[in-house]
């Protein structure tokens, strides 16, 4: 499972809006190992993630580079930067079912190799028996698991979580928390974290990177 | 590379018409058309036209229909919205209205008209006891010399359209903490509602009412089912100078289509300085102090007239598919002796051809409207650019041009680049009227569409046209489906325009409906009127039932969610 071990790097990334630069950052994150950006609401975390995944809105301005896997990424459209994302919410498709939002993340490929894919990826979350179901009946902890392996059957070069616990209840958060970074670990996959939540931080373990 | 061409193209299909219309209208006007053997500038179409009897009455009652109608139906849904928003009584009422908004106009006034008639059910209800009647009585209800029986006639139609802009128009102005300050203070809710909320609500709505202003001033289809004979609306003596077979009354028609432009103008700038002038008399009443907090009769009122005017349409829809399937039905019963399919029977085989070309047309110019309005709302997904109000304004210039003044320059446009009562000419004109409809009910929801889930799909490693067709169009399926419906009832409610540029040789069940208005024979009028709102059901039933169906076991794709 150990993929090609290269790291996501931001080249003197800076952001700024109107002439008031709102993120300065220079950091290489390592296959692997969690960066954890921290600010409170406002502080443009969210745009730092916009940047990096290819969102970022035109009224802001952005300079430095992004190179991820060994290749530039900056000036690529987002489908091409191999930079998978975990949003708040978990934004299942809510007009397919479970295994078919699994499956719109599979790369193209044999029909019966891809179904494959999306059945391995539901028992290693627990919702083996989810295929078919309605996203909406599934319990906010399943939801979230379930974004996290469609984002994982994607096979991105890196992994970008904003704030994707705070939705859920304090004993569910911990958990999923945990089964995020495990998975990221196994796939030796460059994280990085926005958060406004220091438990977050800490459960990450990582260096811890502070907005304003 | 198509999707960059869409805005210029729907620009095109909104103005172009029009430009061409109202510029081939002028040069007639004004004695200049070699087609029609005009070949010098003159004033003799205005000497003609000015010459014409009854021409100022025919222009004042236009005026009055438009200001009239849109007055009173503003006022009822200002009136109405104030005192009952956020109520269950509000939400009952808002849905027996809606419907309302997919009955075409013609048949809504043959519904009224068969309803309050002197030989209509109304009367029937009441003869011959208690009223005594045993012959239907000399009253002059409908074709009222007035205009009073048209202008109730469009007020129904109008009241459920600015009814559902108004609520279109309700989240963007906030009215909960508004109303409920102005409640606190001590105002009634009418008051508190009309003081503190309104103003942010009228300026989003205010195109929509030129519109009606504009629809009013000109109709011909509502004019002929109701309106005063003698003379008539201007827009009415207009479609018959045009269909003249005399071929230089024409220039005649295209003085009076000019003249019709300067009356919807006269109507607008009035009501641009009653705006004025309302603004300041209003500011006085609000800053009286007073607090009109015993506003419970006129509330009632409000909700009264809303229901009785839905149920007058509603009652009259009945009354129009009982005639087409009545047998003998004498004065003063109020039920036919018995139930047949005898007129249906007889007008079938003549109904196929009209229904075919209405059918197909509705949905040509529902499909270009759509194609055309999504690629616009996806250009600006991608770009960024709302075009903002100019470019709302021009999805309004279809609403706001009368149709009479520009739709007869249209068809001599049509006829002198050879594409005169042809098919593609008939879809075309009906698109330049179902896009506004259709982009105007599809952007909102379009927009309100949360786009992380396009961040989403795009991280996965989809396309911009993956997200697009995979996630976007599904997702906004019903929005879609309830946009095309809104766009179909729409064409099929076209009268002059169809009846204009497809020169007779297009009939639709409208123009035929239409047509049967002067004949009185109640049967075969209630056959092609229920026809014509029968249509527009069938559209707005599949654009419900599709999605449901489809999306049985997705909860969070059912309607409201």
């Amino acid at each position: 499972m150990t993929r090609k071990d290269e790291s996501l790097r931001l080249q003197k990334v800076t952001i700024q809006l109107v002439g008031r630069t709102l993120i300065e950052i220079d950091r290489e994150i390592q296959p692997g190992d969690v960066l954890t950006v921290m600010g409170s609401s406002g502080s443009g975390k969210s745009t730092l993630l916009a940047f990096i995944a290819g969102f970022l809105d035109p009224v802001f301005e952005a300079s430095g580079r992004i190179t991820l896997a060994g290749t530039d990424i900056t000036g690529k459209p987002p489908e091409h930067r191999r930079v998978g994302l975990l949003f708040q919410d978990p934004l299942l498709f809510p007009h397919m079912s479970v295994g078919q939002n699994l499956l719109f993340a599979v790369r193209a490929g044999d029909r019966d190799d891809r179904n494959g894919k999306v059945q391995e990826a539901l028992e290693q979350a627990g919702l083996a028996e989810f295929h078919d179901r309605d996203p909406a009946t599934l319990s906010g902890g399943q939801k979230a698991r379930a974004a996290l392996m469609r984002v994982m059957l994607s096979e991105p070069h890196a992994l970008l979580l904003d704030e994707p616990f705070s939705r859920l209840d304090a004993d569910r958060r911990s958990r999923i928390r945990e089964f995020v970074f495990a998975e990221a670990r196994r796939r030796q996959l460059p994280v990085l974290l926005v958060t406004h939540d220091s438990e977050d931080a800490e459960q990450a373990g990582g260096p811890v990177f502070h907005l304003d | 590379m198509i999707l960059k061409a869409a805005p210029a193209l729907a620009i095109a299909v909104l103005i172009g018409p029009i430009l061409c219309g109202l510029g081939v209208t002028i040069l007639p006007a004004f004695g200049y058309f070699p087609a029609l053997g005009g070949n010098e500038f003159s004033l003799d179409p205005w000497r003609q036209l000015f010459a014409t009897p009854g021409l100022l009455r025919s222009c004042l009652i236009s005026l009055a229909t438009g200001l009239v109608t849109t007055l009173l139906a503003l006022a009822v849904v200002a009136g109405f919205v104030a005192g009952w928003s956020h109520t269950r009584m509000f939400r009952a009422i808002q849905h027996l209205v809606s419907p309302l908004l997919s009955v075409p106009h013609a048949a809504a006034a043959f519904g009224l008209a068969f309803l309050f008639m002197p030989s209509g059910w109304l009367v029937r209800l009441f003869s011959p006891w208690p009223s005594g009647f045993e012959r239907p009585p000399d009253w002059l209800i409908i074709h009222d010399p007035l205009g009073i029986a048209m202008m109730a006639g469009l007020f129904a139609k109008e009241l459920p359209f600015l009814m559902l802009v108004t609520l279109a128009a309700m989240p963007q102005a906030n009215p909960r903490p508004g109303s409920m300050i102005a409640t606190g203070l001590g105002y009634g809710r009418t008051a508190g509602f009309l003081f503190a909320v309104w103003p942010s609500i009228y300026p989003q709505i205010r195109l929509a009412v030129f519109a009606v202003i504009a629809y009013a001033s000109s109709v011909v289809d509502v004019a002929l089912i109701l309106g005063p004979t003698n003379p008539a609306p201007l827009a009415v003596r207009l479609v018959s100078w045009m269909n003249d077979p005399d071929l230089t009354v024409r220039f005649k028609a295209s003085a009076g289509a000019v003249l019709q432009l300067g009356i919807t103008a006269t109507c607008l700038l009035i009501w641009v300085a009653g705006e004025k002038l309302f603004s300041i008399i209003f500011a006085r009443i609000r800053s009286s102090g007073r607090r009109f907090d015993k506003d419970q009769a006129v509330r009632i009122g409000f909700s009264v007239l809303m229901i009785a005017t839905a149920g007058a349409v509603f009652a009259g829809l009945f009354i129009l598919a009982l005639w087409s399937f009545s047998g003998f039905w004498p004065f003063p019963k109020a039920f036919p002796d018995e139930l047949t399919f005898n007129t249906w029977q007889r007008q079938l085989p003549g109904i196929g051809q009209p229904l075919t070309t209405t059918i197909l047309v509705g949905i040509a110019a529902t499909i270009f409207a759509l194609a055309l309005a999504l690629g616009c709302l996806e250009r600006e997904a991608r770009t960024g650019r709302t075009g903002g109000n100019r470019a709302l304004a021009l999805i309004y210039i279809p609403l706001i041009v009368p149709q009479a003044s520009f739709v007869f320059g249209l068809q001599l446009f049509f006829l002198s680049v050879g594409l005169h009562a042809s098919l593609y000419a008939l879809i075309l004109v009906h698109l330049v009227f179902v896009l506004p409809y259709v982009f105007l009910s599809l952007s909102d929801p379009w927009r309100a569409w949360d786009t992380r889930y396009a961040q989403a799909a795009r991280t996965l490693g989809a396309s911009r046209n993956s997200v697009f067709w995979q996630i976007r169009a599904p997702m906004l399926l019903r929005p879609i489906l309830v946009a095309s419906a809104v766009g179909f009832a729409v064409s099929i409610g076209q009268y002059l325009p169809t009846l204009l540029v497809g020169a007779g040789r297009w009939p639709t069940i409208t123009t035929e409906a239409v047509a049967l208005a002067s004949s009185g024979d109640r049967r075969v009028i209630g056959v092609y009127a229920f026809i014509q709102m029968l249509l527009p059901f069938i559209g707005f039933a599949a654009a419900t039932l599709v999605p449901a169906l489809l999306f049985m076991r997705r909860r969070d794709m059912r309607a409201g969610s």
